[in-house]
């Protein structure tokens, strides 16, 4: 799939009330033209409970229900049940998608017992997060999401938790399908949106989704360091299906060791919201707390990958 | 068929009658046998309808919404600390303008943990825009069910209703009522109906960001809303009689009014000692009669003046308390008779946490309100500080003289 074979139906509509460069209506663009019309879509309180366009008029060309801010799980499955039902009963004639979106303050926060529990049901819906690791919406405070050393409008001086990892808490739960997308590759992301349709059951995709305001670096710079978040190793992209995690696009090259891992300071000076790490001093603690983090995570991943490559080398070897 | 069930199974076999297609709901004492028995029903095949085993009940008005949004008919049962943990979507439930029914089983609030009854947790939830009726009987419990979706799904009304009777005295007793068969009740009930529903082929957004320049509107149209439901909970009741058999139906159900001099006030299954207590008064020379509220939302505030304004007395027996202020009922029949009449209104708050309100106590301190020997304010008359109060008491104060706790 390349982007010319993008479907050309917009279903996201011009004039919208996003913010310049806003990641979450690239997002839902995306989004919506992997899943095409038969969609009902939620949206739980988030950026995009606004940037859809206040009444009487809607960027959103497909049936939608604005839900409160911690039941995203929780209406999907009662979106699905109706759904059997008028499917049942010949009203429908085939099941639409179960399209839940909502930020990462609705996934990581207040709404992850209403996800797990509809994750624990497999409920047949996607849920989406497109994660701006903060609450964007409010006027950028910490959230679940957000990463360790960050500034928030709460976490003045750079949060002082790492973040947590909600993509493999719903791996945990056992679900048919997790992935991780970034709007850098966005061929990657369409893949995994068609990929989610096929299936049936709870499937989970999260987006990093950069937020000028939020994280303080100019509008035209959001695919940018999306980019820079995948080459250094901050966000990474995989699909988890049937057990089996496989890394895909920008991770999977640096695993394979195709691409190098780029430097975290690049991803972090690119944003004002670390900007304190560098300014007035540079803060080689927590800078290095955040590459020993990566570095880490990645030794391992090549490790695995190299040995894995070891073995089927052995296993393929002729009988001498 | 005539049935002798608890209050809760009866309610399980309303919903089951109004064919009800989604339920959600999620277990709270005394409410677990409604939805057990719907369970039942659906395992034995006898109930055609989709079970969502939520996580808490905030998630099961969440999908009880979703559900109803699409265009299904929806059900859920709760109580209490249930009730107010769903509370943000009792309002989205009723702003979003959404038919839909939902037993409520009305018991007293935490701490301390109190599973018995008042009407504490669905008077705190009266202005989120739900229809409230409020029953006294189980086959009260049935009508009201089946008459609730039709109130509920009328295109002048397009609120959800809430059906609200007492823990363990409604919920756990044994009663006998007439359960109508599917053929009667479907040609009463017509299948689900709502004035809008997520429409594939025409796609709408529902629910965003609203400017102050149209938000009134839609609360006014919630009000009138609920204004309707006066006229359309009468005629769904005259209906259902005719349809069906059976009368469960006005704003308020009056008892022995028709010559009383002074009348009792009250909601719920107190009604039923309210009117042995009634009947005791007349016995003593005092004309009293009963007037039972039974739609808390809308208030019945014409009928109620017009049985109470050319009275002597009326007290109210309040089962909740607005803490800062008097029994709520009290608050609302006061506001139905400003202006009209010169009435003596009296209130007492009893029967918190499952107390017994006895016929004797009602009909003590009716005598009292009858003589003027009662003070025009919401009393407690079966508040009793005994050892134990007064224990934890001078413990508290022993604390303080030590410097402990303060």
């Amino acid at each position: 799939m390349r982007l010319k074979d993008f479907p050309e139906e917009e279903l996201f509509l011009q004039g919208s009330a996003a913010c310049q460069g806003c990641p979450g209506s690239a997002a839902i663009r995306v989004a919506f033209k992997a899943l095409g019309r038969n969609t009902i879509l939620s949206v739980i309180a988030s950026c995009t409970s606004v940037f859809q366009s206040p009444f009487p008029v809607s960027a959103l060309d497909l049936p939608t229900l604005n839900m409160a801010f911690a039941t995203g799980g929780a209406t999907a499955s009662g979106l699905s049940a109706a759904a059997d039902r008028l499917v049942a009963k010949g009203v429908l004639k085939e099941k639409p998608t179960i399209l839940v979106w909502a930020g990462d303050g609705g996934t990581y926060d207040i709404g992850i017992q209403a996800l797990s529990g509809a994750a624990e049901r497999n409920t047949d819906f996607i849920y989406v997060c497109y994660n701006n690791e903060a609450y964007s919406n409010t006027g950028t405070q910490r959230s679940g999401a957000t990463p360790y050393a960050a500034w928030t409008t709460n976490t003045t001086r750079g949060k002082g938790e790492w973040r947590k990892d909600v993509a493999q808490i719903m791996v945990a739960h056992g679900i048919p399908y997790v992935a991780t997308a970034s709007l850098a590759y966005p061929t990657d992301m369409f893949r995994k949106f068609a990929r989610a349709k096929e299936i049936k059951g709870t499937r989970y995709i999260e987006i990093q989704a950069p937020c000028p305001p939020g994280w303080k670096f100019p509008s035209s710079h959001t695919i940018k360091v999306a980019r820079l978040a995948v080459q250094s190793g901050m966000w990474m992209l995989y699909e988890h299906e049937n057990g089996k995690t496989t890394y895909t696009a920008g991770t999977q090259r640096i695993i394979q060791g195709q691409s190098k891992l780029v430097p975290v300071e690049e991803y972090l000076r690119a944003q004002g919201r670390f900007g304190h790490l560098f300014h007035p001093e540079r803060d080689e603690k927590r800078i290095g707390e955040i590459q020993e983090r990566i570095n880490h995570v990645f030794e391992t991943l090549q490790f695995t990958h190299k040995m894995k490559e070891h073995i089927m080398d052995i296993e393929l070897a002729p009988p001498r | 068929m005539r049935l002798v069930e608890t209050g809760n199974h009866v309610a399980a076999w309303g919903a089951r009658l109004a064919r009800v297609e989604v339920v959600s709901a999620y277990p709270i004492t005394p409410q677990t046998q409604v939805i057990e028995e719907i369970s039942r029903f659906i395992d034995e095949g006898e109930m055609d309808c989709e079970y969502i085993p939520v996580e808490s009940e905030h998630s099961a008005m969440a999908a009880m919404i979703a559900s109803a949004a699409m265009g299904v008919r929806s059900f859920s049962a709760t109580s209490a600390h249930g009730l107010a943990y769903m509370h943000e979507l009792l309002h989205w439930a009723a702003g979003i303008r959404l038919p839909m029914v939902m037993v409520n089983v009305n018991r007293a609030l935490g701490p301390g943990w109190n599973i018995w009854c008042d009407h504490q947790d669905t008077l705190a939830a009266r202005d989120t825009g739900w229809i409230q009726i409020h029953c006294a009987s189980h086959q009260e419990i049935l009508d009201s069910i089946i008459q609730a979706y039709r109130i509920s799904e009328d295109p002048k009304v397009n609120l959800p209703v809430m059906v609200c009777y007492d823990a363990i005295f409604l919920s756990h007793n044994y009663m006998q009522v007439e359960v109508p068969d599917q053929e009667t009740v479907d040609r009463f009930l017509p299948p689900f109906r709502s004035l809008w529903s997520l429409d594939l082929e025409h796609p709408l957004t529902h629910g965003s960001v609203i400017y102050p320049d149209d938000y009134e509107e839609v609360r006014y149209s919630m009000f009138q809303g609920l204004e309707n439901a006066r006229e359309v909970i009468k005629t769904a009741a005259e209906e259902y009689r005719e349809k069906v058999g059976g009368y469960h139906g006005d704003l308020v159900d009056a008892y022995r009014m028709e010559d009383a001099d002074h009348a009792l006030v009250a909601m719920g299954s107190v009604a039923s000692e309210a009117r042995v207590a009634v009947d005791m008064l007349r016995e003593r020379g005092y004309a009293f009669g009963l007037v039972r509220v039974r739609s808390y939302r809308p208030f019945p505030a014409e009928e109620l003046a017009a049985f109470l304004a050319p009275l002597r007395t009326a007290m109210v027996i309040d089962r909740s308390i607005s803490f800062g202020m008097e029994g709520p009922l009290f608050s609302e029949v006061k506001a139905a008779l400003y202006g009209r009449g010169g009435v003596s209104v009296y209130d007492i708050v009893t029967g918190l946490g499952g107390r017994d309100i006895t016929y004797e106590l009602i009909a003590e301190n009716a005598v009292a309100a009858a003589e003027g020997g009662l003070e025009p304010r919401t009393t407690w008359p079966s508040v009793r500080i005994n050892e134990h109060h007064l224990l934890s008491k001078r413990g508290v104060e022993g604390l303080r003289g030590k410097g402990g706790a303060s």
